[in-house]
């Protein structure tokens, strides 16, 4: 359950970006979770809810979209969509697969006043 | 208004670890973050594995659990510089609780430090700590389900020891499909078979792991 400090790590990056841009009010935010990271992405929203709760933050939207799989081939180059996390080519039967998506966890968006 | 912020959430935690790392690099030290679930055998490895490398290089623990000091207690016995973390709670090392140690444990009289982490086959795996790479441990009993469902971990590690393999004749379980399910995750993993129980495997695993250590 590291979903607590990941949600920390995310209400630090909002808090230093509202002062940037000078604004007091978070309407939402939104998140990649990609689809390899090792998140619960329903105990993250509830982490964040909690830690938001009678804070300056609270009534934010944690929007989460979760970013599928997709690995390239370093042997013959195919991109193509990792399914049940079997990185192996499918064109080619190669196991050497770089990740090209689907594995960060990262802030896009967030809407303020 | 909308702001576009583009971040990586765990950035304050790569930094750090990337800090240490740097560091690690400077004095020349190799640093290995072992993981696996609880009682897979990760201080057995370490015990069985101070026994047959103290002789060719200088080695340090870092001992991450929620609570207590017993693997600590365990490793001081082969004395060897260990320093043990509490994270009271937390299901992980971060790099910052990497970092806090160094004024516990003198690094530049090591060649090699393994930072054993929290008992755990998920969250670990998310968190740096400034480790040249990650080693894992499946035992046998675990069942040859677990790539499948914890596929970070088996991802991200270089080395994976499937230990206990003394228990197999008890087992309704077969090394093959075991190997066969992690390398679906990750064909490049190195794999070896051990039991700390009875040695078999770790003269393979310790040779590896020599020619892995910086010069």
């Amino acid at each position: 359950m590291h979903e607590m400090s990941i949600a920390q790590s995310l209400i630090d990056i909002i808090r230093d970006e509202m002062t940037k841009h000078h604004v007091s009010i978070l309407r939402s935010v939104k998140i990649k979770i990609g689809k390899l990271s090792a998140i619960v992405p329903d105990s993250l929203s509830f982490c964040f809810d909690i830690m938001v709760q009678g804070s300056d933050l609270a009534g934010a939207r944690l929007v989460m979209e979760i970013v599928p799989l997709e690995g390239r081939c370093k042997d013959c180059g195919n991109a193509f969509e990792v399914k049940e996390y079997v990185f192996v080519c499918p064109s080619c039967g190669g196991g050497n697969i770089e990740t090209i998506r689907g594995q960060d966890l990262s802030i896009v968006e967030m809407e303020v006043e | 208004m909308k702001i576009t912020v583009v971040k990586n959430i765990l950035e304050a935690n790569d930094r750090i670890a990337l800090e240490n790392r740097k560091l690690f690099d400077q004095k020349g030290l190799t640093v290995i973050n072992l993981m696996s679930s609880p009682g897979a055998g990760k201080t057995s490895l370490l015990e069985r594995t101070i026994e047959i490398l103290r002789e060719d290089m200088r080695i340090g623990v870092i001992e991450g659990d929620i609570q207590s000091s017993k693997d600590a207690e365990r490793i001081a016995k082969k004395d060897i510089p260990v320093v043990q973390i509490n994270t009271g709670g937390a299901c992980h090392l971060d790099g910052n609780m990497i970092r806090e140690t160094f004024n516990d444990i003198n690094l530049d009289e090591l060649d090699l430090l393994v930072v054993e982490n929290v008992g755990n086959l998920v969250c670990p795996a998310e968190f740096k700590v400034g480790e040249d790479f990650k080693v894992m441990i499946l035992s046998v009993t675990e069942g040859e389900d677990k790539p499948a469902k914890y596929p970070l971990m088996f991802r991200e590690s270089r080395a994976l020891l499937i230990n206990k393999v003394d228990l197999l004749p008890y087992l309704d379980i077969s090394l093959a499909s075991i190997r066969e399910e992690a390398l679906k995750v990750n064909p490049n993993l190195i794999i070896f078979e051990v039991s700390c129980k009875t040695g078999e495997g770790i003269r393979e695993w310790c040779s590896w792991l020599k020619g892995e250590v910086k010069e």
